[in-house]
Protein backbone atom coordinates (compact mmCIF):
# COMPACT_ATOMS: atom_id res chain seq x y z
CA UNK A 1 0.00 0.00 0.00
CA UNK A 2 1.15 3.26 -0.89
CA UNK A 3 1.17 5.85 2.25
CA UNK A 4 2.26 9.54 1.44
CA UNK A 5 4.58 10.74 4.08
CA UNK A 6 3.24 14.16 3.92
CA UNK A 7 -0.27 16.05 4.26
CA UNK A 8 -2.31 16.42 1.80
CA UNK A 9 -3.08 20.67 1.79
CA UNK A 10 -5.44 20.53 -1.00
CA UNK A 11 -8.42 19.06 -1.49
CA UNK A 12 -7.70 16.66 -4.03
CA UNK A 13 -7.98 12.87 -3.13
CA UNK A 14 -4.76 10.99 -3.09
CA UNK A 15 -5.35 8.14 -5.44
CA UNK A 16 -4.82 5.10 -3.68
CA UNK A 17 -5.71 5.80 -0.02
CA UNK A 18 -7.86 2.39 0.56
CA UNK A 19 -11.22 3.61 2.74
CA UNK A 20 -13.23 6.37 2.98
CA UNK A 21 -12.16 7.18 6.54
CA UNK A 22 -8.68 7.57 4.90
CA UNK A 23 -10.24 9.84 2.72
CA UNK A 24 -12.05 12.09 5.36
CA UNK A 25 -8.79 12.39 7.60
CA UNK A 26 -6.74 13.52 4.36
CA UNK A 27 -9.77 15.83 3.46
CA UNK A 28 -9.34 17.37 6.68
CA UNK A 29 -5.69 17.55 5.90
CA UNK A 30 -4.27 14.83 8.53
CA UNK A 31 -3.57 12.28 6.45
CA UNK A 32 -1.51 9.44 7.82
CA UNK A 33 -0.19 11.71 10.32
CA UNK A 34 -0.65 9.12 12.73
CA UNK A 35 0.51 6.67 10.69
CA UNK A 36 3.75 8.44 10.53
CA UNK A 37 5.82 7.73 13.32
CA UNK A 38 3.52 4.10 13.92
CA UNK A 39 6.62 2.42 14.50
CA UNK A 40 6.76 2.28 18.20
CA UNK A 41 2.95 1.16 18.56
CA UNK A 42 4.18 -2.40 16.03
CA UNK A 43 7.36 -2.54 18.29
CA UNK A 44 5.21 -2.34 21.65
CA UNK A 45 2.31 -4.33 20.39
CA UNK A 46 5.37 -7.16 19.05
CA UNK A 47 6.69 -6.59 23.16
CA UNK A 48 2.91 -7.84 24.31
CA UNK A 49 2.68 -10.66 21.90
CA UNK A 50 6.19 -11.75 22.89
CA UNK A 51 5.40 -11.57 26.92
CA UNK A 52 1.63 -13.06 26.04
CA UNK A 53 3.40 -16.16 24.84
CA UNK A 54 6.11 -16.43 27.06
CA UNK A 55 3.18 -16.24 30.29
CA UNK A 56 1.43 -19.05 27.97
CA UNK A 57 4.98 -20.88 28.32
CA UNK A 58 5.79 -20.40 31.80
CA UNK A 59 1.77 -21.35 32.56
CA UNK A 60 1.74 -24.71 30.50
CA UNK A 61 5.22 -25.51 32.32
CA UNK A 62 3.92 -24.58 36.03
CA UNK A 63 0.65 -25.43 35.85
CA UNK A 64 0.15 -29.15 36.73
CA UNK A 65 -1.76 -31.30 33.89
CA UNK A 66 -4.48 -32.33 36.05
CA UNK A 67 -5.15 -28.64 37.60
CA UNK A 68 -8.84 -28.10 36.42
CA UNK A 69 -9.40 -32.05 35.69
CA UNK A 70 -12.62 -31.89 37.85
CA UNK A 71 -12.50 -28.19 39.45
CA UNK A 72 -10.27 -25.23 40.28
CA UNK A 73 -7.65 -27.52 42.05
CA UNK A 74 -5.27 -30.24 40.87
CA UNK A 75 -7.25 -33.67 39.64
CA UNK A 76 -4.40 -36.11 41.05
CA UNK A 77 -4.43 -34.83 44.64
CA UNK A 78 -7.75 -37.38 45.22
CA UNK A 79 -5.45 -40.39 43.65
CA UNK A 80 -2.65 -39.07 45.62
CA UNK A 81 -4.68 -39.12 48.68
CA UNK A 82 -6.59 -42.37 48.22
CA UNK A 83 -3.14 -44.05 47.34
CA UNK A 84 -2.14 -43.85 51.41
CA UNK A 85 -2.00 -47.45 53.21
CA UNK A 86 -4.65 -48.50 55.24
CA UNK A 87 -3.51 -49.11 58.73
CA UNK A 88 -7.19 -50.92 59.91
CA UNK A 89 -7.44 -54.26 58.11
CA UNK A 90 -11.61 -53.95 58.84
CA UNK A 91 -13.66 -56.79 60.00
CA UNK A 92 -14.27 -58.78 57.09
CA UNK A 93 -10.27 -59.49 56.42
CA UNK A 94 -10.30 -60.93 60.29
CA UNK A 95 -13.26 -62.83 59.79
CA UNK A 96 -11.94 -64.47 56.44
CA UNK A 97 -9.09 -66.58 58.62
CA UNK A 98 -10.43 -66.15 62.76
CA UNK A 99 -13.87 -68.09 62.02
CA UNK A 100 -13.79 -69.78 65.30
CA UNK A 101 -13.55 -66.34 66.85
CA UNK A 102 -16.40 -65.37 65.00
CA UNK A 103 -18.32 -68.07 66.07
CA UNK A 104 -17.50 -67.85 69.47
CA UNK A 105 -18.87 -63.99 69.06
CA UNK A 106 -21.89 -64.42 67.28
CA UNK A 107 -24.39 -65.46 70.19
CA UNK A 108 -22.29 -63.34 72.84
CA UNK A 109 -22.95 -59.48 73.57
CA UNK A 110 -20.36 -58.17 71.55
CA UNK A 111 -21.63 -59.65 68.57
CA UNK A 112 -20.95 -56.34 66.88
CA UNK A 113 -18.16 -54.89 68.16
CA UNK A 114 -15.54 -54.89 64.96
CA UNK A 115 -12.07 -57.10 66.41
CA UNK A 116 -10.08 -54.55 65.69
CA UNK A 117 -12.19 -52.30 68.08
CA UNK A 118 -10.22 -53.76 70.95
CA UNK A 119 -7.54 -55.65 68.93
CA UNK A 120 -6.02 -52.31 67.35
CA UNK A 121 -4.51 -51.52 63.51
CA UNK A 122 -3.80 -54.85 62.30
CA UNK A 123 -3.55 -54.83 58.05
CA UNK A 124 -0.11 -55.67 58.50
CA UNK A 125 -1.05 -58.57 60.25
CA UNK A 126 -3.64 -59.27 57.64
CA UNK A 127 -1.43 -58.60 54.75
CA UNK A 128 1.38 -60.94 56.16
CA UNK A 129 -0.49 -63.27 58.94
CA UNK A 130 2.85 -64.96 59.46
CA UNK A 131 5.30 -62.61 60.23
CA UNK A 132 3.52 -59.88 61.91
CA UNK A 133 1.92 -61.32 65.57
CA UNK A 134 -0.69 -58.83 66.78
CA UNK A 135 0.23 -57.26 69.87
CA UNK A 136 -0.95 -59.21 73.47
CA UNK A 137 -4.17 -57.33 75.00
CA UNK A 138 -4.57 -56.20 78.61
CA UNK A 139 -7.63 -56.82 79.68
CA UNK A 140 -8.07 -54.29 82.90
CA UNK A 141 -6.79 -51.37 80.63
CA UNK A 142 -9.12 -52.43 77.87
CA UNK A 143 -12.79 -53.53 79.52
CA UNK A 144 -13.18 -50.45 81.58
CA UNK A 145 -12.16 -48.11 78.44
CA UNK A 146 -15.84 -48.62 77.37
CA UNK A 147 -17.51 -50.24 80.78
CA UNK A 148 -16.17 -47.81 83.34
CA UNK A 149 -19.41 -46.27 84.90
CA UNK A 150 -19.76 -42.39 83.69
CA UNK A 151 -22.78 -40.40 83.97
CA UNK A 152 -22.35 -39.01 80.51
CA UNK A 153 -22.55 -42.95 79.16
CA UNK A 154 -26.36 -44.39 78.06
CA UNK A 155 -28.60 -45.61 80.53
CA UNK A 156 -28.93 -48.13 78.49
CA UNK A 157 -25.35 -49.50 77.95
CA UNK A 158 -23.65 -51.88 80.75
CA UNK A 159 -21.25 -50.04 83.49
CA UNK A 160 -19.27 -50.87 86.04
CA UNK A 161 -17.40 -49.07 88.50
CA UNK A 162 -14.58 -51.64 88.11
CA UNK A 163 -12.85 -50.91 91.72
CA UNK A 164 -15.74 -52.03 93.56
CA UNK A 165 -17.25 -54.94 90.35
CA UNK A 166 -13.65 -56.80 90.66
CA UNK A 167 -12.03 -56.30 93.71
CA UNK A 168 -9.26 -56.19 91.59
CA UNK A 169 -10.06 -59.44 89.84
CA UNK A 170 -8.73 -59.24 86.05
CA UNK A 171 -12.23 -59.08 84.32
CA UNK A 172 -11.12 -61.60 81.99
CA UNK A 173 -11.09 -63.99 84.84
CA UNK A 174 -14.79 -64.07 85.01
CA UNK A 175 -15.47 -62.72 81.33
CA UNK A 176 -14.40 -64.12 77.85
CA UNK A 177 -13.88 -60.85 75.90
CA UNK A 178 -15.59 -63.01 72.79
CA UNK A 179 -18.54 -63.54 74.85
CA UNK A 180 -18.97 -61.98 77.78
CA UNK A 181 -21.98 -63.00 79.56
CA UNK A 182 -21.34 -65.43 82.81
CA UNK A 183 -24.65 -67.07 82.64
CA UNK A 184 -24.01 -69.70 80.10
CA UNK A 185 -20.69 -70.72 82.65
CA UNK A 186 -17.32 -69.32 81.92
CA UNK A 187 -15.21 -71.08 79.36
CA UNK B 1 16.68 -29.89 7.88
CA UNK B 2 19.66 -27.89 8.80
CA UNK B 3 19.06 -27.03 12.28
CA UNK B 4 21.28 -23.88 13.66
CA UNK B 5 21.85 -22.70 17.12
CA UNK B 6 19.51 -20.02 17.17
CA UNK B 7 16.63 -22.87 15.83
CA UNK B 8 17.91 -25.49 18.73
CA UNK B 9 17.68 -22.97 21.08
CA UNK B 10 14.04 -21.88 20.49
CA UNK B 11 12.80 -25.44 20.55
CA UNK B 12 14.68 -26.43 24.05
CA UNK B 13 11.85 -24.79 26.25
CA UNK B 14 9.07 -26.27 23.61
CA UNK B 15 11.04 -29.76 24.25
CA UNK B 16 11.33 -29.19 27.97
CA UNK B 17 7.25 -28.35 28.32
CA UNK B 18 5.74 -31.51 26.35
CA UNK B 19 8.79 -33.53 27.99
CA UNK B 20 7.35 -32.69 31.70
CA UNK B 21 3.90 -33.38 30.08
CA UNK B 22 4.63 -36.85 29.77
CA UNK B 23 6.14 -37.74 32.59
CA UNK B 24 3.41 -36.18 34.77
CA UNK B 25 1.24 -39.43 34.25
CA UNK B 26 -1.84 -39.95 35.79
CA UNK B 27 -0.99 -41.77 40.00
CA UNK B 28 -2.98 -45.14 39.96
CA UNK B 29 -6.76 -44.54 41.06
CA UNK B 30 -8.81 -47.35 42.78
CA UNK B 31 -10.16 -49.86 40.77
CA UNK B 32 -14.04 -50.63 40.43
CA UNK B 33 -14.52 -46.71 41.59
CA UNK B 34 -16.49 -44.46 40.57
CA UNK B 35 -16.06 -41.05 42.07
CA UNK B 36 -19.59 -40.43 40.25
CA UNK B 37 -21.46 -42.84 42.04
CA UNK B 38 -20.89 -41.84 45.86
CA UNK B 39 -21.56 -39.06 48.10
CA UNK B 40 -20.23 -39.77 51.13
CA UNK B 41 -21.64 -38.36 54.75
CA UNK B 42 -21.68 -39.76 58.35
CA UNK B 43 -24.33 -40.72 60.73
CA UNK B 44 -23.91 -40.17 64.25
CA UNK B 45 -26.22 -41.72 66.31
CA UNK B 46 -25.61 -39.82 69.52
CA UNK B 47 -27.81 -42.23 72.25
CA UNK B 48 -25.20 -45.36 71.65
CA UNK B 49 -22.27 -42.73 71.95
CA UNK B 50 -20.25 -44.12 75.48
CA UNK B 51 -17.00 -41.65 75.12
CA UNK B 52 -14.38 -44.28 74.91
CA UNK B 53 -12.14 -42.53 72.59
CA UNK B 54 -11.82 -45.18 70.20
CA UNK B 55 -12.79 -43.22 67.08
CA UNK B 56 -10.23 -40.56 68.13
CA UNK B 57 -7.42 -43.17 69.00
CA UNK B 58 -8.23 -44.92 65.77
CA UNK B 59 -8.09 -42.04 63.48
CA UNK B 60 -4.63 -40.97 65.28
CA UNK B 61 -3.31 -44.45 64.53
CA UNK B 62 -4.74 -44.56 60.62
CA UNK B 63 -3.81 -41.32 59.87
CA UNK B 64 -0.81 -40.29 61.17
CA UNK B 65 -2.31 -37.16 63.14
CA UNK B 66 0.48 -35.52 65.22
CA UNK B 67 -0.41 -35.33 69.09
CA UNK B 68 -2.34 -32.85 70.96
CA UNK B 69 -4.44 -31.91 67.28
CA UNK B 70 -7.87 -34.27 66.17
CA UNK B 71 -9.08 -34.61 63.02
CA UNK B 72 -11.98 -36.19 65.33
CA UNK B 73 -12.45 -35.61 68.69
CA UNK B 74 -15.24 -36.21 71.57
CA UNK B 75 -17.01 -33.37 73.27
CA UNK B 76 -18.78 -34.23 77.09
CA UNK B 77 -21.85 -32.54 77.13
CA UNK B 78 -22.99 -31.33 80.76
CA UNK B 79 -26.30 -29.19 80.49
CA UNK B 80 -27.97 -28.41 83.61
CA UNK B 81 -31.38 -28.20 84.16
CA UNK B 82 -31.85 -24.29 85.30
CA UNK B 83 -29.49 -23.08 82.44
CA UNK B 84 -30.17 -25.15 79.10
CA UNK B 85 -28.70 -22.50 77.35
CA UNK B 86 -24.96 -22.67 78.08
CA UNK B 87 -23.72 -26.07 78.53
CA UNK B 88 -20.51 -27.18 79.61
CA UNK B 89 -18.62 -28.90 77.38
CA UNK B 90 -14.91 -30.58 78.13
CA UNK B 91 -12.93 -32.91 76.13
CA UNK B 92 -9.69 -33.91 78.00
CA UNK B 93 -7.39 -34.21 75.40
CA UNK B 94 -10.30 -35.05 72.56
CA UNK B 95 -11.59 -37.61 74.92
CA UNK B 96 -8.43 -39.66 73.40
CA UNK B 97 -8.35 -41.17 77.38
CA UNK B 98 -11.70 -41.54 77.67
CA UNK B 99 -12.97 -39.69 80.58
CA UNK B 100 -13.05 -38.83 84.57
CA UNK B 101 -16.30 -39.12 86.46
CA UNK B 102 -18.10 -36.09 85.92
CA UNK B 103 -17.56 -33.12 89.20
CA UNK B 104 -20.78 -31.15 88.54
CA UNK B 105 -24.17 -33.48 89.92
CA UNK B 106 -26.94 -34.01 87.88
CA UNK B 107 -28.32 -32.26 85.30
CA UNK B 108 -27.95 -33.81 81.33
CA UNK B 109 -24.94 -35.26 80.40
CA UNK B 110 -24.16 -36.48 77.19
CA UNK B 111 -21.16 -37.25 74.71
CA UNK B 112 -20.76 -35.86 71.13
CA UNK B 113 -18.32 -36.88 68.78
CA UNK B 114 -17.16 -33.93 66.37
CA UNK B 115 -15.57 -34.39 62.91
CA UNK B 116 -15.42 -32.55 59.54
CA UNK B 117 -18.88 -32.24 58.40
CA UNK B 118 -17.77 -32.52 54.63
CA UNK B 119 -20.07 -29.77 53.48
CA UNK B 120 -21.80 -29.46 50.12
CA UNK B 121 -21.20 -25.52 50.45
CA UNK B 122 -18.15 -25.63 52.37
CA UNK B 123 -16.71 -22.47 53.63
CA UNK B 124 -13.15 -23.53 54.06
CA UNK B 125 -12.87 -24.31 50.25
CA UNK B 126 -14.31 -21.42 49.25
CA UNK B 127 -11.55 -19.35 51.00
CA UNK B 128 -8.57 -21.04 49.26
CA UNK B 129 -6.62 -18.66 47.69
CA UNK B 130 -4.73 -21.33 45.45
CA UNK B 131 -7.25 -24.36 45.16
CA UNK B 132 -5.53 -26.44 47.35
CA UNK B 133 -8.28 -27.14 49.40
CA UNK B 134 -11.79 -29.05 47.08
CA UNK B 135 -14.53 -31.46 47.33
CA UNK B 136 -13.91 -34.45 45.54
CA UNK B 137 -16.69 -35.28 42.97
CA UNK B 138 -17.84 -37.78 45.64
CA UNK B 139 -18.57 -34.94 47.90
CA UNK B 140 -15.11 -35.49 50.73
CA UNK B 141 -13.49 -32.77 51.52
CA UNK B 142 -9.80 -32.82 50.93
CA UNK B 143 -6.17 -30.93 51.13
CA UNK B 144 -3.34 -31.07 48.19
CA UNK B 145 -0.73 -31.08 50.93
CA UNK B 146 1.87 -30.18 47.64
CA UNK B 147 -0.26 -26.99 46.71
CA UNK B 148 -1.27 -25.48 50.24
CA UNK B 149 0.54 -22.42 51.86
CA UNK B 150 -0.69 -23.07 54.77
CA UNK B 151 -2.04 -19.28 54.97
CA UNK B 152 -5.13 -20.40 57.70
CA UNK B 153 -7.50 -18.81 55.45
CA UNK B 154 -9.62 -22.30 55.68
CA UNK B 155 -9.05 -22.90 59.56
CA UNK B 156 -10.57 -19.73 60.16
CA UNK B 157 -13.55 -20.31 57.60
CA UNK B 158 -14.52 -23.46 58.85
CA UNK B 159 -17.43 -22.92 61.79
CA UNK B 160 -16.72 -26.04 63.20
CA UNK B 161 -12.88 -25.69 64.17
CA UNK B 162 -12.43 -29.31 62.14
CA UNK B 163 -9.18 -27.56 60.74
CA UNK B 164 -5.98 -27.09 61.78
CA UNK B 165 -2.28 -26.30 60.63
CA UNK B 166 0.22 -29.74 60.66
CA UNK B 167 3.06 -28.19 62.93
CA UNK B 168 5.69 -30.28 60.80
CA UNK B 169 4.29 -29.61 57.30
CA UNK B 170 2.91 -26.45 58.05
CA UNK B 171 -0.08 -27.40 55.83
CA UNK B 172 -3.55 -27.47 56.70
CA UNK B 173 -5.01 -31.10 57.92
CA UNK B 174 -8.33 -31.72 58.22
CA UNK B 175 -10.81 -35.40 58.12
CA UNK B 176 -10.52 -37.01 54.90
CA UNK B 177 -12.95 -38.99 55.82
CA UNK B 178 -10.25 -41.81 55.23
CA UNK B 179 -10.43 -41.27 51.38
CA UNK B 180 -7.85 -43.92 51.25
CA UNK B 181 -10.31 -46.79 52.72
CA UNK B 182 -13.78 -45.90 51.27
CA UNK B 183 -12.49 -45.72 48.23
CA UNK B 184 -11.06 -49.10 48.53
CA UNK B 185 -14.59 -50.83 49.83
CA UNK B 186 -13.58 -50.53 53.53
CA UNK B 187 -15.14 -48.07 56.61
CA UNK B 188 -13.60 -45.09 57.79
CA UNK B 189 -10.90 -45.92 60.50
CA UNK B 190 -13.61 -44.36 63.36
CA UNK B 191 -16.49 -46.57 62.14
CA UNK B 192 -14.39 -49.40 62.08
CA UNK B 193 -12.95 -48.81 65.76
CA UNK B 194 -16.58 -47.59 66.89
CA UNK B 195 -17.78 -50.61 69.41
CA UNK B 196 -21.19 -49.55 69.70
CA UNK B 197 -22.20 -48.75 65.59
CA UNK B 198 -22.39 -44.76 66.77
CA UNK B 199 -20.49 -43.59 63.48
CA UNK B 200 -21.39 -45.11 60.56
CA UNK B 201 -20.42 -43.64 57.22
CA UNK B 202 -22.72 -43.01 54.60
CA UNK B 203 -22.85 -42.92 50.75
CA UNK B 204 -25.90 -41.42 49.81
CA UNK B 205 -25.53 -41.96 46.47
CA UNK B 206 -26.38 -45.57 47.07
CA UNK B 207 -29.72 -46.65 47.45
CA UNK B 208 -29.26 -49.58 49.37
CA UNK B 209 -27.25 -47.82 51.84
CA UNK B 210 -29.07 -48.21 55.21
CA UNK B 211 -28.99 -44.27 55.49
CA UNK B 212 -31.98 -43.75 53.73
CA UNK B 213 -34.03 -45.63 55.61
CA UNK B 214 -32.68 -44.03 58.52
CA UNK B 215 -32.92 -40.57 57.55
CA UNK B 216 -36.64 -41.09 56.50
CA UNK B 217 -37.46 -42.69 59.72
CA UNK B 218 -35.50 -41.06 63.04
CA UNK B 219 -35.37 -36.98 63.70
CA UNK B 220 -31.94 -35.90 62.35
CA UNK B 221 -30.45 -32.89 62.48
CA UNK B 222 -26.67 -31.45 61.70
CA UNK B 223 -24.28 -29.04 62.85
CA UNK B 224 -25.10 -25.21 63.09
CA UNK B 225 -27.71 -25.43 60.02
CA UNK B 226 -28.12 -21.44 60.40
CA UNK B 227 -24.56 -21.31 58.25
CA UNK B 228 -26.68 -22.97 55.31
CA UNK B 229 -23.29 -25.32 54.74
CA UNK B 230 -25.09 -28.22 53.54
CA UNK B 231 -23.29 -30.36 56.12
CA UNK B 232 -23.38 -34.03 55.72
CA UNK B 233 -22.29 -35.41 58.77
CA UNK B 234 -25.85 -36.23 60.92
CA UNK B 235 -26.90 -36.25 64.22
CA UNK B 236 -29.59 -38.31 65.34
CA UNK B 237 -30.71 -37.82 68.94
CA UNK B 238 -29.05 -34.80 69.13
CA UNK B 239 -29.98 -32.07 72.36
CA UNK B 240 -30.59 -28.40 71.20
CA UNK B 241 -27.91 -27.48 73.75
CA UNK B 242 -25.19 -28.87 71.05
CA UNK B 243 -23.26 -26.21 68.96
Amino acid sequence: MHISLYPVESGIQPERCGTSLRRKRSVAGTTMQAFRDSGHLFRLAAVFVVGLLLFLVIRAALVPKSFGKYGHYRGNAIAEIAARPVDFAGHEACESCHTDVLDKKKHGKHAHVNCEACHGPLARHADDPASVQPPKLDPAALCVRCHEANAAKPKSFPQVASAAHSTGLPCDSCHQPHSPAISGGAK
Amino acid sequence: MNITRRHLLLLLPAAAVAWKQVLAGTPESSPNYTMSQHWWGMLIDLPKCIGCGNCVRACQAENDVPDGYFRTWVERYHVSDYDIENPQVDSPDGGKKGFSPLKAEGGKNFFVPKLCNHCAESPCTQVCPVGATFISPDGVVLVDKTYCLGCRYCVQACPYGCRFIHPKTETAEKCTLCYHRITKGLTTACCESCPTGARQLADLKNPNDPIHEFLKTHSVQVLKPQMATHAKVFYSGMDGSVR
